[in-house]
């Protein structure tokens, strides 16, 4: 079957700034993108859980999209101001997909 | 001193104390016990309801005065100020940045709305009446805090992209705010009727969901203080309880001020002797990311919140009656 080549942005950020990094993803012409929630992890800032929380400071969530690898940039400078002085990770990986046209 | 100490012990040996305290030597003990997530969430949800509304139903049997609007500018006013007496004395107490100085101090201005809850709990055990419209009074004093905090920030010359539109609807929209100021507005529409209404699920289970939401905030607060020990420093802890007492003296002069009842200013001095952790960290970690979350979670929920909830609340109580003569 025919596939195309794409880019796989994951982003793991402080649920707090979840809003304002999917607008920015939006204004980066991203069209579509799943959010998961995180259960917990360790990291530089220390070891964490969602569990127990009783605000939404300390919880986490990843936003995933998938993007044609030259709206790569432009995606990737409005998430770093979103990201840049807060908690969280930001990696690409290529992949491949059936129906390019929906990216 | 007699009536703080037997004050003191009732308030101890009652049920929702003994919940958090026995929440929190399970934290520390590591035990696996734990409140599902969505039931302490649902517990939060009817508290806030049902505070709201029976304060709403209180203005309504009361009346509305000017006392109300005085009340509700002289908490906003005590937001803004508590922050700036937390941040000179965590300066001259703490070695913390001027940073985390700031975001701490943002905490002790705004309030607890569980440390509220108790205390009418332990009001209403005590036969003590307290003016209704103290519900709204909490849910004003939640922003201005923030405010003055990022003011603090400002002022000392940090790059600042610290308030935007979106922070500022977060912070007046959030949804404990909503659901009380809501809350207390249908209480005050309907009235006693609307109360006769509801009266079996919002007043005779309060006492037992508070006690299991006191019993989740236990474990909460045990697992901070298992998790941040490291950074309270002495100096940070005795900020944790030194901070309440002051503001409660804050909050005692403007009660007796507004010559509200004894209930009215024993509340008045929780709400500033108390501090946020669930409006002001999610505030803070927008507007001060690089502010160590660990410090101010860890002082307002692991130090401040068992000492008000414990110590604190009975002593302001007798303190509200010796002086108001209630």
């Amino acid at each position: 079957m025919q596939t195309h080549k794409a880019k796989r942005v994951e982003i793991t950020i402080e649920a707090v700034m979840q809003s304002r990094l999917t607008d920015a993803l939006k204004d980066a012409g991203v069209t579509g993108y799943t959010i998961l929630p995180v259960l917990g992890g360790s990291g530089r800032s220390g070891e964490w859980s969602r569990a127990g929380q009783v605000s939404r400071a300390q919880g986490m969530a990843q936003v995933i999209c998938i993007i044609q690898p030259e709206r790569l940039d432009a995606l990737l400078e409005g998430a770093f101001a979103v990201v840049e002085r807060h908690i969280g990770v930001v990696t690409v990986t290529d992949c491949d997909v059936l129906r390019a046209e929906r990216f | 001193m007699d009536q703080i100490l037997s004050l003191a012990a009732t308030n101890l040996l009652s049920p929702i104390i003994l919940s958090f305290v026995l929440g929190v030597i399970a934290a520390l003990a590591r035990s696996d016990l734990s409140i599902p997530e969505a039931v302490a969430k649902g517990m939060s949800i009817y508290l806030l309801f049902a505070i709201g509304f029976k304060g709403g139903v209180s203005v309504a049997s009361h009346g509305v005065d000017l006392t109300l609007a005085l009340s509700l500018i002289a908490g906003m006013a005590l937001s803004a100020l508590l922050p700036l007496i937390a941040f000179s004395l965590l300066q001259i107490m703490t070695g913390l940045s001027r940073l985390d100085a700031a975001a701490v101090a943002a905490h002790y201005g705004s309030i607890s709305i569980v440390t509220f809850v108790a205390a009418t709990s332990v009001l209403q055990s005590s036969g003590i009446a307290s003016e209704g419209y103290m519900v709204a009074v909490a849910a004003a004093m939640e922003a201005p805090a923030i405010l003055s905090a990022l003011w603090l920030i400002s002022r000392g010359g940090s790059d600042a992209r610290r308030m935007d539109g979106e922070l500022m609807r977060e912070i007046m929209l959030n949804g404990s705010i909503v659901l009380l100021v809501g809350a207390f507005f249908i209480g005050g529409i309907t009235g006693a009727d609307g109360l006769a209404k509801i009266e079996s699920f919002i007043v005779s289970p309060f006492q037992g969901v508070l006690c299991l939401f006191l019993l989740d905030m236990g474990l909460v607060a045990g697992r901070g203080l298992r998790g941040g020990g490291q950074v309270m420093k002495p100096g940070v802890i005795a900020f944790g309880i030194l901070m309440p007492l002051i503001g409660s003296v804050a909050g005692l002069g403007v009660g007796l001020l507004l010559g509200l009842s004894t209930g009215g200013v024993a509340l008045f001095m929780v709400l500033s002797a108390s501090a946020s952790y669930i409006a002001v960290p999610a505030a803070m970690r927008v507007a001060l990311p690089e502010a160590n979350p660990s410090i101010y979670l860890t002082l307002s929920l692991g130090v401040t919140f068992p000492f008000n909830l414990t110590l604190g609340i009975p002593l302001y109580v007798a303190v509200a009656s010796a002086l108001t003569g209630g």
